[in-house]
């Protein structure tokens, strides 16, 4: 490992290997196609299925940039558009992400968009519909996207907070993915190949992370979504015992309540 | 001490004549007053005393108690027998004399206990983590209840009281878990989908071979779990070697061999039951519980008359959903069809998706348990069961006779001042009936308060976190100064600044101030079922949860209303006033929290649009509208149940919607799930099973909804 962290313009950075993804259900396709034709995408699915894993690779297919934007509930439209700073006395314009994933025609994936306040979220409208521009008001300007530029997004639906919905105007611009946990024998794979532990192993965790999914609404608010189970394995390859390794990487991440977590552990060193 | 001298008959039979009250009571204490005479005086004293105190709770109670404390004088410690007999009041106090009578009577039982408790695992402390065990394994969802001893009818694991073959409490609860392996192996190998009874009753000793039988069927149901799930069978290993559980004898071997490879079924076991008939029988596993093939059979013939019906109700929603509404009733539709998935592994229970004119179909999550638990009851799916249920099945309440008319009764209030007009959707119309319903607001008569202090007593710990809970939520309205980027200038440092450039100094950038988190600024508002069904303790649980709930929302500071709704046809549909947006929780409005009563019947759609017009008076960023309910809407009227009533609500909520109110549904109806995806849109409700649960989850939804 290198010693220091490598400084990167996220504008300007390409990836140039391909990120391993294993392809569900024809995703990369529609996600090209609509790429083709100028139409945003929006990424439905719980925490963990591997839409941002898919947004690199198709980053990397694509050979555009990936410009990342983690939505929260304090993020306001200059956050994302740009804004004045004052520098050295003088005023001077800085680009947002989103701004700065337009010039640059890259593909901008906006994270958890519910997190943001509704009135963030509408600064991307115009540039979501067949106009794909972006207003820069304070500037003055109007920024008409190129062909390349790519709008994405994500959205978790299985939250049930009712303040979190998204709204329809935002939800009907966008062509609409659907992720959910890969089938048992494709996440036992991805498993595999991410942390390098045997098949058999794979499978018994895979097992476990569906008893776990079993236990969503009864107790628990999500199951332990794939990138758990990559945390377990690879905590497992790494020489932990597995009850030990499902314990720290997946009960303790599912719950703190103390019933729930004295059985999700029983359910584990049942398995192993 | 001075030793004590020692009573003769007369004084002891005075003494418990007069604290037996014989008089009345007609005990014969003669006898018992004899025995006492010829123990020594310490002796006699002690079981005179207790006999005195027992005798203030129950004269019954302690002459039972006298009779048999005689005969383990000297035997037992006197401490012991003083518990036992504060034992037996304390069950008297809580279950009455027969519960008391019990103790006395199994004193054997009291003295095992004793021990027990000290080094058992017990039901109620280890019942949480179990249910939460099961259900996270795979197959139907199981339920964990207490019972004499362990068994299962397929759908309910039960399990005793308490587990203490060992002396601590780790290795018992683990023994508690490898029962509850044993009994989800045979919901899961189709142990119970065999009618046992006859094929025991056909040999010469029904209960050798039944004994024969489960033992049998123990090796294969081990073979299952040690592939399922080895670490568990590795603990059951090691409990049934640590409390010597009999090895198989030879004649066995081959059986063991037999009945452990994979996919062997429930007649192999009996084959070898026949076999084995004459070998010696090893004693029960510590861990094998009963079988109790009757009751079992019955269960299972019921739950699929149950899950048949269920799922082609639920069947008809999807179809209608798919197919659009119907325009004239619909007798017979086509049927849903399975269909092998391709990526389907070896190993999953349902490897099949579901197809409507050759279209897959998403199918709920709810549909897909009963699915599960048809197959492990029958191997498969017949097609009878994916036949949505036709227009004269739909709702089976429909055609139930109802004595009289309610409209003449109320004639009269269709007139009434203060009424309210409400249009009702008419879904075979698709149109509205304009004013079809009179809503009256009515203000419950606020009672006592003792049923506020009981409940808060009695979630004491619980009111005590909600509060901790609901505080983190509130957080805090700041506005953050000397910021470097935000919504509004900072003048202060503006001006500081200003001052600096003209001092030649570099002038700080942080000049912004911003909002740091928004105010929450939520109104509420809560519908509480008033129906007569809700009468006994949903009711009672309904009062508890609204008042758990006030205490979180005052913590929060979220603007709430509470209105109860009942009613008796389209002329008289109540609103309980309980708490309006702008009244305090004070003991008026806590009065009338205790003083919810159940009044009719479950008109919803009026209610709804009248509370969502109340919530279009208030200002607030979000507006919700919790329902509380224990059923679908249903009315005296024949034309208010069933599908009327369902698509009536479903349209009232839609209007909420587009009002801008959030809806949610919280239900503690166990048939909910088959019609409130179609009223609610399938994120927006949960359903509890269990009415204790009720009061402990209305926080706890409201918390996630609006978080
Ligand atoms: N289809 C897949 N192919 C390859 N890896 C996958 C796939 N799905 C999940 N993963 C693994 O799961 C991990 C988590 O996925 P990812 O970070 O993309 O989740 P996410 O959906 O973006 O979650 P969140 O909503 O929490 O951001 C990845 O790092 C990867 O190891
Ligand atoms: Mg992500």
């Amino acid at each position: 490992m290198s010693k220091q962290a490598r400084v990167l313009r996220p504008e300007a950075h390409y990836i140039t290997e391909e990120p391993y993804y294993e392809p569900v259900d024809g995703e990369i396709t529609v996600f090209e196609t609509a790429w083709r034709h100028g139409l945003p995408v929006l990424l439905k699915g719980p925490t963990g299925c591997g839409k941002t894993r898919f947004m690199e690779h198709m980053a990397w297919r694509l050979e555009r940039p990936l410009i990342t934007v983690s939505c929260h509930d304090d993020l306001t439209a200059s956050d994302l558009v740009g804004r004045f700073l004052v520098r050295s006395g003088e005023t001077v314009w800085v680009d947002g992400p989103l701004a700065a994933a337009v010039r640059s025609g890259a593909i901008c994936y906006l994270d958890e968009v519910v997190e943001a306040r509704k009135d963030t979220t509408v600064v991307i409208h115009p540039l979501a519909d067949d106009r794909r521009e972006l207003p820069m008001e304070k500037l003055g300007e109007l920024l008409q996207a190129p062909s390349e530029f790519c709008l994405a997004m994500s959205y978790n639906p299985g939250y049930q907070s009712v303040l979190k919905e998204l709204k329809q105007s935002t939800r009907q611009r966008f062509v609409a993915l659907e992720f959910d946990y890969p089938s048992a024998e494709l996440e036992a794979r991805i498993i595999e190949r991410e942390s390098g532990v045997d098949r058999g192993l794979a499978d018994r965790l895979v097992k476990f992370a569906h008893m776990t999914r079993n236990l969503k609404g009864q107790g628990l608010d999500e199951g332990a979504s794939t990138r758990l189970l990559v945390h377990a394995a690879k905590l497992i390859a790494g020489g932990v015992e597995p009850v030990v390794a499902c314990r720290a990487a997946v009960s303790q991440a599912l719950t703190d309540e103390p019933d729930m977590l004295v059985a999700v552990n029983e359910l584990s060193s049942s398995l192993f | 001490m001075a030793a004590r001298t020692p009573l003769a008959y007369e004084a002891i039979l005075a003494e418990l004549d007069h604290c037996l009250e014989v008089e009345f009571t007609f005990l014969h204490s003669e006898s018992l007053a004899a025995s006492i005479a010829g123990l020594p005086a310490d002796a006699q004293h002690f079981l005179l005393d207790w006999t005195r105190r027992a005798a203030a709770t129950s004269t019954n109670l302690a002459f039972e108690f006298a009779q048999r404390a005689l005969t383990i004088l000297g035997k037992i410690e006197l401490e012991v027998i003083a518990s036992w007999c504060l034992h037996a009041m304390d069950n008297y106090d809580r279950s009455g004399l027969h519960a008391a009578m019990l103790v006395i009577r199994d004193l054997d039982g009291f003295l095992v206990q004793g021990h027990q408790r000290a080094t058992g695992s017990l039901f109620e402390s280890s019942v949480s983590v179990l249910n939460h065990f099961v259900q996270g394994l795979d197959g139907r969802q199981l339920k964990v209840e207490r019972d004499e001893t362990a068994w299962t009818n397929g759908e309910v694991l039960y399990l005793p009281g308490i587990m203490a073959h060992f002396d601590n409490p780790e290795d018992n609860f683990q023994l508690y878990k490898a029962h509850v392996a044993q009994l989800w192996a045979q919901t899961r190998c189709g142990t119970l989908n065999i009618e046992l009874a006859p094929r025991f009753a056909a040999l010469p000793d029904p209960a050798h071979a039944q004994a024969l039988f489960h033992r049998l069927e123990v090796l294969r149901l081990n073979a299952f779990i040690a592939h399922e799930l080895p670490g568990l069978y590795r603990t059951m290993h090691h409990l049934s070697k640590t409390l010597g559980d009999a090895p198989l004898p030879a004649e066995w071997h081959e059986a063991e061999q037999a009945l452990g490879t994979p996919g062997v079924g429930v007649e192999a076991t009996l084959d070898w039951m026949v076999r084995l008939y004459d070998a010696p029988l090893p004693a029960p596993l510590c861990y094998q519980g009963k079988l109790r093939p009757e009751a079992t059979w019955a269960a299972r013939q019921e739950r699929l008359a149950r899950d048949r019906d269920w799922l082609r109700q639920m069947l008809r929603v999807l179809a209608d959903e798919i197919l659009g509404e119907p325009e004239s009733p619909r007798e017979t539709l086509p049927a849903f069809e399975l269909k092998e998935r391709e990526e389907a592994s070896g190993e999953e229970l349902l490897p099949f998706e579901i197809t409507l004119q050759d279209a897959p179909v998403p199918v709920p999550e709810a549909v897909r348990g009963r699915l599960t638990s048809v197959i492990l009851d029958l191997g498969e799916i017949p097609p009878e069961y994916l036949v949505p249920a036709g227009d004269s099945e739909y709702d089976p309440d429909l055609f139930k006779k109802k004595e009289n008319d309610g409209q003449d009764v109320w004639s009269g209030t269709y007139h009434e001042e203060g009424a309210f007009f409400y249009n009702e959707w008419d879904h075979a119309r698709q149109a509205y009936k304009k004013d079809w319903c009179v809503l009256r607001e009515i203000e419950v008569e606020p009672a006592d308060t003792n049923f506020h202090h009981a409940t808060l007593e009695k979630y004491t710990g619980y009111v005590r976190s909600l509060r901790r809970t609901f505080e983190i939520l509130r957080g805090q309205d700041r506005l953050l100064k000397r910021q470097r980027h935000g919504d509004d200038i900072d003048i202060d440092a503006l001006v500081e600044a200003w001052g600096d450039i003209h001092q030649g100094l570099e002038m700080s950038d942080r000049v912004f101030t911003r909002q740091h988190r928004e105010e929450r600024n939520i109104a509420v508002m809560f519908m509480v079922d008033m129906s007569g069904s809700t009468r006994g303790w949903i009711n009672e649980a309904e009062r508890e949860a609204l008042i758990l709930l006030a205490e979180s929302l005052e913590t929060l500071g979220d603007r709430y209303a509470v209105y109860g709704f009942s009613g008796w046809t389209r002329k008289r549909c109540d609103a309980y006033r309980i708490k309006d947006f702008d009244e305090l929780w004070n003991d008026t409005v806590i009065g009338r929290v205790c003083n919810i009563r159940p009044k009719d019947y479950t008109r919803m759609g009026a209610p709804i649009r009248h509370l969502v017009r109340k919530l279009g008076e208030v200002e607030a960023r979000a507006k919700l509208l919790v329902t509380l309910s224990d059923g679908k809407p249903d009315d005296y009227d024949l034309e208010y149940r069933g599908k009327y009533g369902i698509e009536d609500t479903r349209q009232a909520l839609f209007e909420a919607r587009s009002e801008g109110v959030h809806t949610y549904c919280i239900t503690i109806d166990r048939e909910g799930p088959d019609y409130l995806p179609r009223m609610y849109g399938a994120a927006n409700y949960t359903v509890l099973d269990d009415i204790a649960q009720l009061p402990l989850k209305v926080s706890d939804i409201y918390r996630r909804i609006t978080s």
